[in-house]
């Protein structure tokens, strides 16, 4: 609507700068008390502008991680983070992307049946699924691994359905083109769909980097040892008893180093993540 | 260039669902035919099981000397041009003509003389490097052509393809198209509803209905010869009036009525709808019997542009030779 009340466009601004402020204070208090030593975050009130020894308690997280708590450094966190962020979304893609061009493009006895085997999975997600899913992993010795971290993850519908989706948009007389000029099944997957899946997969690379990055009860379960834990268990395990003996400006440091990949995913794939959203390339 | 049999093809979906009922056409090699009819009538179904996009239930296709019936369309040396183009989005327009030719394992040299040479029959040779989206519908259509012509196939299909373009760009593209048929001599198989584009592009012309082939002829001489009520009424514009007369249904092309006195009315016309056209004027009505009823036929009667058209009576008569005579039962034509 486009209306000419000054009234009204301040109240507007107004709201949503304090909406702003309501997510963007705690963030800064996260950030100001990762920049100061404990004694300092300890007093009342605490400091609310950044002190000095951020590069100290960066350095310090980083390498040798916190002294009570979790001991292991942030930075072999960080990398197990990365790694169940990226092997998700990349696991998941290739298995999906697969199993839609399947579903989509093949004739088979049973397709139907498979396509809602695949669809009724949507309905147990990790959580409910997860004592199961415990007992299978520590059997099959995969408890304290990247394999364990990942794996049990990685099978989902969502990204099936997703491709499925988009492929059924996509005009037969395409895939009847390519037969005609003679591009085998593989082929036409290779040099036709997935160049037009480009968009597709990259808002899924955003939405499951993220999944991946911020899962809390799952590895949470199956790390017990120090050096397999990621970034968000690290924070949970460096909060100990009493608020006295928890690092806390170390912990803060933990925490938006913690919270800095997915933004910068976000922030990096944001033009091609609003493109696979809205627009298809057709 | 090979010429192409259809003997009694025949598809079904299931055993009661049969959408075609046994078609045979030789066609002739270099020959364009045009596959005529309404939507619904298989004349799409027809071409896409000569393409192998289709499987034949029962009869045969033979493409020069070889049945194709087991064959996937890359073996069947064909092209085919889609109604929406089906140029591959990503590519560039030459990427897109190019693309079957990697397929077959031409050297890149050959590759891009055919598409420069295709590109240029088109005039295409700007537009090479652009993507299909940055095109105009025409120019997305020569693509499509192009992607077909490179090939240098036995056979062209094309599926409807001049349909999703404006009606001027339709008559260039169909000028075009002829050019292009006398430029390469190439036998192809035309699918249109468009009764004009059937009758200027066809030698010759397979008028469909409900899956049956209803006449099979030169454009002209389905025109002047219809042979059955279906095509009477399906070719011409506004088509041939059919009027039942003794038992029998005579039928008279609209420019084959004359105004007359009315002591020499052959028909008479109640006129109720007058379309002047600027180089005619269609006139319609219902046939008025003396003491008639009002439930008889809609005749059309196109008059010279200078005649006083109104509603009301209107004597009109038409020469003998040009009554043609149907079966009312059969459609068929009767020959007298």
């Amino acid at each position: 609507m486009v209306e000419n009340r000054p009234l009204l466009t301040l109240w507007s601004h107004a709201v949503l700068i304090v909406g702003i402020a309501l997510v963007a204070f705690p963030l800064y208090i996260t950030f100001v008390a990762s920049t100061h030593t404990l004694e300092e975050i300890l007093k009342v009130p605490m400091p609310l502008l950044p002190g000095p020894h951020l590069w100290e308690n960066y350095s310090q997280v980083l390498a040798s991680g916190t002294t009570r708590g979790a001991t292991a450094p942030v930075g072999q966190m960080m990398i197990n983070s990365l790694v169940m962020a990226l092997v998700i979304p990349l696991g998941k893609m290739a298995i999906s992307v697969i199993s839609a061009f399947a579903i989509v493009y093949f004739r088979f006895p049973l397709r139907n049946f498979f396509f809602w085997m695949i669809f009724v999975t949507l309905m147990l997600p990790v959580e409910v699924r997860i004592i199961p899913t415990f007992k299978v992993i520590a059997d099959l010795g995969m408890l304290n691994s990247y394999a364990g971290l990942t794996i049990p993850l990685i099978a989902s519908a969502t990204a099936t359905f997703l491709f499925r989706q988009f492929f059924m948009t996509i005009p037969d007389e395409l895939a009847e083109a390519a037969r005609v000029d003679g591009a085998s099944p593989m082929r036409f997957f290779m040099d036709v769909l997935l160049p037009l899946s480009k968009t597709t997969m990259a808002a899924l690379f955003v939405i499951q980097f993220i999944y991946g990055w911020n899962q809390y009860l799952w590895p949470l379960l199956i790390t017990t040892d120090e050096s397999m834990y990621t970034s968000v268990i690290g924070i949970k395990r460096m909060i100990v008893g009493g608020d006295a003996l928890t690092e806390w400006h170390l912990v803060m440091a933990t925490a938006i180093l913690a919270m800095l990949p997915p933004a910068l995913v976000v922030m990096l794939m944001q033009k091609w993540f609003v493109k696979g959203l809205v627009e298809t390339e057709k | 260039m090979a010429a192409v049999s259809l003997r009694d093809v025949r598809k079904s979906y299931t055993p009661e669902l049969q959408v075609i009922h046994g078609v045979n056409m030789e066609i002739k090699d270099g020959e364009f035919v045009v596959i005529l009819g309404p939507s619904g009538c298989g004349k799409s179904t027809l071409l896409r099981m000569v393409a192998g996009l289709e499987t034949i239930t029962a009869g045969e296709i033979a493409i020069g000397d070889r049945v194709v019936n087991r064959l996937e369309p890359k073996d069947r040396d064909i092209a085919m041009v889609f109604q929406n183009y089906a140029l591959y989005p990503h590519m560039s327009v030459y990427d897109n003509m190019a693309y079957g030719l990697r397929i077959r394992g031409l050297s890149s040299s050959e590759i891009s003389e055919r598409v420069n040479k295709a590109a240029e029959i088109l005039e295409l040779g700007k537009f090479l490097d652009r993507k299909p989206r940055a095109l105009s519908g025409g120019q997305r259509q020569r693509v499509a052509m192009g992607r077909a012509i490179v090939r240098e196939p036995q056979v062209f299909l094309f599926d409807e393809p001049l349909s999703n373009l404006d009606a001027k760009l339709r008559v260039q593209m169909r000028g075009e198209l002829q050019a292009l048929h006398r430029r390469l001599g190439t036998t192809s198989l035309f699918v249109t509803h468009d009764q004009v584009e059937a009758m200027t592009l066809a030698q010759r012309m397979i008028v469909m209905n409900a899956g049956r082939a209803e006449q099979i002829g030169a454009p002209l001489e389905v025109y002047a010869r219809p042979a059955t009520t279906f095509v009477a009424g399906f070719i011409g514009s506004p088509p041939m009036n059919l009027i039942p007369k003794d038992g029998k249904l005579l039928g008279v092309r609209p420019e084959h009525l004359e105004p007359c006195a009315a002591s020499d009315a052959m028909l008479t016309m109640d006129v109720d709808l007058i379309e002047p056209l600027g180089a005619d004027i269609i006139v319609y009505g219902h046939e008025g019997k003396p003491g008639g009823d009002g439930s008889s036929a809609r005749i059309a009667a196109r008059l010279p542009a200078d005649a006083k058209a109104q509603a009301g009576r209107l004597a009109v008569r038409y020469a003998p030779q040009n009554a043609h005579w149907f079966d009312p039962a059969s459609g068929k034509r009767i020959d007298a």
